[in-house]
């Protein structure tokens, strides 16, 4: 998929589902107007440095461990990688283990539909690396890594901006840079934690968590960019700032890869609480996926009354992820997306674990199985009892994920199930919507 | 007329051989188990059993063997000599190779005792010396008495040999089969039996579990 | 105290031998691998946890008050 930049038009949509009464001024933006806050306004390169101070002022630096974290707790800031974690409470884990932490960036961005880190790096790379010096400070931390996707022009570019940064006498620490390998699970946390550690990305048994013990048996804080990068802006505008936008239980803005009906994909930043509506037409659409390939499938029509928040997905079986919403088109059939998809994720499990080892393959098979002409008449047993032998059952979630998926997709495409099994199949198109690298991805390498 | 001084050599003798072949037997179910093999008609925590109940009962025959040759006048050997290789007056080489063995049975013994204490890596790491220890102890019981180097005795040596190489030798092939982690997913995708195979449930699909299993040591 | 199974699924190679021992509480999925019932470990059946525990070859089960 080809990288995307964040739409003014959808930001200014967003911009327009502000709270009544909200005045606090966003840094750098027209009066009255909360958004856009991570990206820069349009027409402002990413990793200017000067224009980044300027935009944004110098980097406020607390002069001692801990002091951030009451403001982080205050904001109710959580990870924006998926997981949605309280940050102040991994913040105060990690300060609290035994041992000197380490800071993780964690840019990898395994997911093939989402492109919001690789965005953010190239539009904001200096409020990620703010984040990242000043969640060091926080935890006390003596190293600083930032772990993003293996395009060496990426990596060479954020090393100028690191040297230039560095010269400049601005961060604390130095920062290093190291390659995530381009699979789906590099950037889930033990992995990364097993690739800082000289080894493979390859997740790992927990307990011991990577907050106590993680790259080389060191407190390990992980958070995604866009993460550090809200952490960057909460320091300087204060935790009322950040809370002035989205809902009172799940604050603030987030970046989100929308990938519309008709084929386009950008990257925009949105109030959480948004409509769905406003962010995809979907006019054309029969179904929306929301989080991502570990996400659900909603119908269009009853996707269309939700709004972009975990309280509201979450009791529909979804969430919101790392933020991808993929409308898709009337015209394909939801049961061949979700097979290829299902196929991906098999050949992306780690394979270390016996049950998601045996069990992905197989739910693949059997969903490719019916997505095609005729599925066997066992195919949805199987299907289920195969699911149910894999969720829990692995040393990460990346068979949970997958379960949940393929679940929402037998719920929302039911009716299309139907019509296989009576040999008839309703799509008009059989071109792949959803982005699934090609090319034996088992055989590549993992560190 | 047995001397004591005769009673305790061919004591010593009768000992060491029973340990050897003990040891065999030890080495020989301790590779069935990794390779999840199973003794004909028994559970597999028998087979397990079995591998550490006979390591016990051959320390017991060692010990016997041990003091008794020590206890023999007829030769010159100091119990220290049966712990620091190569310091016996008599045949260093050959006992020393027994001491190497006994020392490397030692540590391997106390840390499958502390087996969950220690940790799976160092355990499986230290449990590895057992390849080590078996050929010292054959080499050992070949060359310090002319007892297992004809006669009889000597179809036990070749077949405590035969016994250890066979079992080696498939072990060996089930781990040059084995697909390596990187390639297991990718080889059940691969398996065309994958498709069209229809498990009863409780049913084990034998050929897909064969890929799965052969990629785990 | 409650004592509670689990398995390391990545040290597991399915051997097995747990659910000999301790058929009360572990059976074998159609793979070969431990499924665990969703229950802590009665105190008559602790000797036999403790027992599947040490016998894993693989070292994959463990109990969670320390043993």
């Amino acid at each position: 998929m080809s990288p995307v930049t964040a739409s003014p038009r959808l930001a200014a949509t967003a911009a327009g589902a502000a709270p009544a009464g909200a005045t606090t001024r966003a840094p750098g933006n027209p009066a009255g107007s909360l958004l856009p806050r991570l990206l820069p306004p349009a027409g402002h390169p990413g990793g200017d440095l000067s224009a980044h101070l300027g935009r944004h002022g110098p980097l406020p630096y607390r002069g001692a461990p801990r002091l951030l974290i009451p403001d982080v707790r205050a904001a109710a800031l959580t990870g924006r990688g998926g997981a949605a974690f309280p940050v102040h409470r991994k913040l105060a884990a990690v300060v609290a283990a035994p041992g000197r932490p380490i800071v993780v960036g964690n840019g990898a961005e395994g997911e093939p539909a989402s492109d919001k880190d690789k965005t953010l790096l190239r539009a904001a790379p200096h409020l990620v690396l703010d984040g990242l010096q000043l969640a060091a400070e926080a935890v006390h931390a003596d190293s600083a890594v930032l772990y993003v996707c293996c395009d060496p022009w990426v990596r060479q570019r954020l090393e100028g901006l690191i040297a230039e940064r560095a010269a400049r006498g601005l961060d604390h620490l130095p920062v290093s840079l190291v390659a995530a390998p381009a699979r789906f699970l590099a950037g889930q946390e033990s992995a990364l934690v097993s690739r800082l550690s000289g080894g493979a990305a390859l997740p790992a048994f927990t307990p011991p968590r990577v907050f106590e013990s993680g790259v080389d048996g060191r407190p390990t804080l992980v958070q995604n960019v866009e993460t550090l990068a809200h952490l960057a802006l909460i320091a300087r505008y204060g935790p009322g700032w950040f809370r002035a936008a989205g809902t009172p239980a799940e604050p603030g803005t987030m970046l989100c890869t929308l990938h519309q009906a008709d084929g386009s994909a950008a990257v925009a930043e949105a109030f959480i609480g948004t409509p769905l509506a406003s962010l995809l037409s979907l006019g054309a659409a029969q179904a929306v996926l929301v989080g991502g390939y570990h996400g659900a499938w909603i119908p269009a029509a009853q996707a269309a009354g939700l709004p972009l928040s975990n309280a509201a997905l979450r009791p529909l079986g979804a969430f919101v992820g790392a933020g991808v919403l993929a409308a898709l088109p009337a015209d394909r059939c939801g049961l061949a997306e979700t097979a290829r998809v299902a196929r991906y994720l098999a050949l992306e499990s780690a394979g270390q674990c016996g049950p998601c080892l045996n069990g992905l393959p197989r739910i693949a098979a059997a969903l490719a199985q019916l997505a095609g002409p005729r599925p066997r008449p066992q195919v949805l047993a199987q299907l289920s009892r195969w699911a149910g032998l894999v969720e829990g059952r692995g040393a990460c979630h990346h068979p949970d994920g997958t379960v949940r998926f393929v679940h929402s997709a037998l719920r929302t495409f039911a009716p299309e199930i139907r019509r296989h099994q009576q040999g008839g199949c309703s799509a008009a198109s059989d071109r792949p919507f959803l982005p699934v690298p090609a090319g034996p991805a088992a055989e590549a390498d993992w560190s | 007329m047995l001397t004591s001084s005769t009673a305790l050599w061919y004591a010593s003798r009768a000992t060491g051989v029973v340990a050897m072949v003990l040891l065999t037997a030890v080495v020989v179910l301790g590779i069935v188990v990794s390779r999840q093999g199973r003794l004909p008609g028994l559970p597999r925590f028998a087979g397990l059993g079995l591998h550490r109940y006979l390591s016990l009962l051959a320390v017991g025959f060692l010990v016997v063997h041990i003091v008794t040759a020590v206890a023999d006048p007829f030769v010159s050997i100091r119990l220290v000599a049966a712990v620091i290789p190569f310091t016996s007056a008599y045949k260093p080489l050959w006992l020393g190779l027994g001491a190497v063995s006994l020392d490397l049975m030692a540590v391997i013994i106390v840390t499958s005792l502390l087996r969950r204490r220690i940790g799976r890596r160092p355990w499986r790491a230290i449990h590895w010396l057992a390849y080590l220890s078996w050929p010292a102890a054959l080499a050992h019981s070949i060359g310090s008495s002319t007892d297992m180097q004809g006669g009889p005795l000597l179809g036990v040596t070749v077949a405590c040999a035969l016994a250890v190489l066979a079992a080696a030798a498939w072990r060996l092939a089930g781990a040059m089969r084995a697909v390596p982690r990187a390639r297991r997913v990718s080889a059940l995708m691969a398996d065309p039996r994958l498709a069209a195979s229809e498990p009863l449930a409780g049913q084990q699909s034998a050929p897909a579990r064969e890929l799965s299993r052969a990629g785990h040591r | 105290m409650t004592r509670q199974l689990r398995v390391n699924p990545i040290a597991c190679s399915g051997h097995g031998l747990c659910a000999e021992l301790l058929p009360e509480l572990i059976t074998l999925d159609e793979w070969g691998y431990p499924l665990l019932a969703d229950q802590a470990v009665p105190a008559r059946l602790t000797r036999q946890a403790r027992r599947a525990v040490t016998d894993c070859p693989a070292l994959a089960l463990l109990l969670s008050d320390g043993s």
